[in-house]
């Protein structure tokens, strides 16, 4: 150590009061604690780069291979096969945005009066209803949405009920299912199956927003003549939107890739983008060049719209 | 006019049932079903009351391995994703450090991206470096551990974001080293959300289908089990296990809730 930086280290001992040895043992302190972060940060976060942010680099090389099964694949860089892939897809793809939108809105049409009737009307309850609404996840997601196939089959009651209702006419009428008698294997069952199973994801975010509110206001908008419905318009409708807009994310974006309700709950015409990387990834005869190429579409797509909400709204209030 | 009255008054609770019972009754039709004997294949249909599935809950012991694989990766994705997901949290409460902002993203990125392309990726990963034969149980985990991760840091997070810092400065005052500080005054303290993060890593990685289903090559967890067999049928013991899950469940949220709900409402 040279001799000014000897002269600075004892003139802010003298400045702290203390010698200077202590200075020093307090000064390794201090550089062991700046490295403690990185040491429990760095194993989970080295997890996550090696096994989320590298297969992203993988599967953006893998989209432009070309070969086949048999003689295996070669990096070529063959670009065209985003063209090649959209020109055949695009329906699915448009199909696949549609229903995880119309999920979306119904999501949070849902969830709203939900979490604000456990947030604000629950009590003591609270805690109690939070756990029913996570508690349908403990019970095997497939099997669940397999019960859907019980509850909307031909000749159950919800149907009967739907009949006697003149429901399934004005569903048919606007496309949504495809006869008067029936609502299975239609974009109908898909998207029931799609919101319930997406439903708690939507509320968790939204009920956390709305608990962090002082029901005071509401009683402030009471005494100031507001109506329920314009105390919810005007004061937890916009302090609850960070948690509307972090729900609606966290359904929308794993929904646009789920397949498995398309699958269980639909048909032939409710083929979604999904279930086609499904089978050009791992199914027989599959061309995994395609399936990576449209997993990178769909990666680049929910990435953008994820990125801007991030930067809107900031990571800090999700995570 | 009082019938018009109470349905206002009560409105927002009568909505809040019906989509309480739209997100319960499967649950209950997974328990009803699991007492079906159905003649054919499919366990769609209700038929006739019957106790065989409960008496056979493995289906002569097809069920046995899926299950077993399911359990196995469950419980070590969980341990590990446990350890580095609370490592992650004390340091993003509290220390400070650079590239926060990375952090935070590297984070919340699984959880927002699409089950089908953390799959994908994975496996493309997997397929350039190592080649088919890695696909199985050591593929399985690593991805498990992948998602799992994020959702221990949230939940250990916001246990640590309310807990008392004078609880740990008063343990300091009393000459604690910062050693025993952690293990006799944090750790308790932290330990129900480190137990809720693990129950939740629990429940998400043996529920796993689509991520499962890319990076699993030729091996068969519970959910891709159920997922082959859609096509011919599900036999009702997988209802047994559905139900049997729930009940477990249940009964843990009833055992943690109960005594504090009891403390409440004798304070009242």
């Amino acid at each position: 150590m040279s001799a000014p930086a000897l002269a600075d280290e004892a003139a802010e001992a003298l400045a702290d009061g203390t010698t200077v040895a202590e200075l020093r043992a307090d000064k390794r302190v201090r550089r062991r604690r700046a490295t403690l972060p990185y040491v429990l940060l760095a194993p989970g976060i080295i997890w996550l780069v090696v096994f989320f942010i590298v297969p992203m680099w993988s599967i953006v090389s893998t989209s432009v291979e070309t070969g086949d099964m048999d003689t295996g694949f070669v990096l070529s860089w063959r670009w065209a096969n985003f063209g090649d892939v959209w020109s055949q897809w695009h329906q699915q793809i448009i199909r696949s945005l549609e229903y995880s939108l119309m999920c979306t809105v119904f999501c949070l049409i849902l969830a709203l009066p939900l979490a604000y009737f456990i947030a604000f009307k629950a009590g003591r309850w609270k805690n109690l209803l939070m756990a029913l609404v996570v508690a349908p996840f403990f019970t095997s997601y497939l099997i669940r949405t397999l019960a859907w196939k019980t509850i909307l089959a031909d000749d159950g009651w919800v149907v009967h009920a739907m009949n006697t209702l003149h429901i399934t006419p004005l569903l048919s009428g606007m496309g949504w299912t495809y006869s008067d008698n029936s609502v299975l294997q239609t974009p109908f069952s898909v998207v029931c199956g799609m919101v319930y199973n997406f439903l708690p994801f939507t509320v968790l975010p939204i009920y956390t927003a709305m608990e962090k509110i002082d029901p005071r206001l509401h009683e402030a908008g009471q005494d100031l003549y507001a109506s329920a419905w314009a105390t919810f318009r005007k004061v937890t409708f916009p302090l609850a939107l960070p948690g509307i807009v972090g729900g609606t994310l966290l359904t929308f974006i794993p929904a646009v890739g789920d397949y498995t309700n398309a699958v269980m709950l639909g048909g032939p015409k409710t083929k979604v983008i999904g279930t086609v990387i499904e089978q050009q990834m791992i199914g027989t005869g599959g061309n995994i060049p395609y399936g990576a190429a449209l997993s990178v579409l769909l990666m680049v797509g929910t990435l953008v719209i994820t990125l801007a909400y991030i930067k809107r709204a900031g990571t800090e209030e999700i995570v | 006019m009082a019938v018009i009255n109470w349905f206002r008054k009560h409105v927002i609770a009568i909505v809040a049932g019906l989509i309480f019972f739209f997100l319960l009754v499967p649950n209950f039709v997974v328990i009803w079903m699991s007492f079906n004997k159905p003649s054919g294949k499919y366990n769609v249909k209700w038929e006739k009351f019957s106790f065989d599935a409960w008496k056979n809950p493995l289906d002569d012991g097809i069920l046995h391995d899926p299950l077993m694989l399911s359990l196995e990766i469950a419980l070590l994705a969980t341990l590990v994703a446990t350890v580095l997901g609370t490592m992650i949290a004390f340091a993003i409460v509290r220390h400070s450090f650079k590239g926060r902002g990375f952090v935070n993203s590297v984070l919340f990125l699984p959880m927002a991206a699409p089950e089908i392309v953390m799959g994908t990726t994975l496996l493309a990963l997997f397929l350039n470096t190592f080649g088919v034969s890695f696909l199985g149980f050591k593929s399985i985990l690593i991805a498990h551990i992948m998602f799992c991760v994020s959702y221990v840091v949230i939940t250990v997070k916001s246990r640590l974001n309310g807990m008392d810092p004078m609880l740990e400065k008063a343990a300091q005052d009393l000459y604690a080293t910062p050693w025993q500080t952690f293990w006799r005054v944090t750790f308790p303290l932290v330990a129900p959300g480190i137990g809720a993060a693990a129950l939740l890593s629990f429940a998400l990685s043996f529920d796993d289908f689509i991520i499962t289903e890319m990076t699993a090559g030729n091996s068969v967890t519970f959910p891709y089990w159920i997922w082959n067999a859609v096509q011919k049928g599900i036999p009702p013991q997988v209802n047994v296990i559905g139900s049997l899950m729930l009940i477990i469940t249940l009964a843990g949220i009833a055992i943690a809730e109960v005594p504090k709900w009891l403390k409440t409402s004798k304070a009242r």
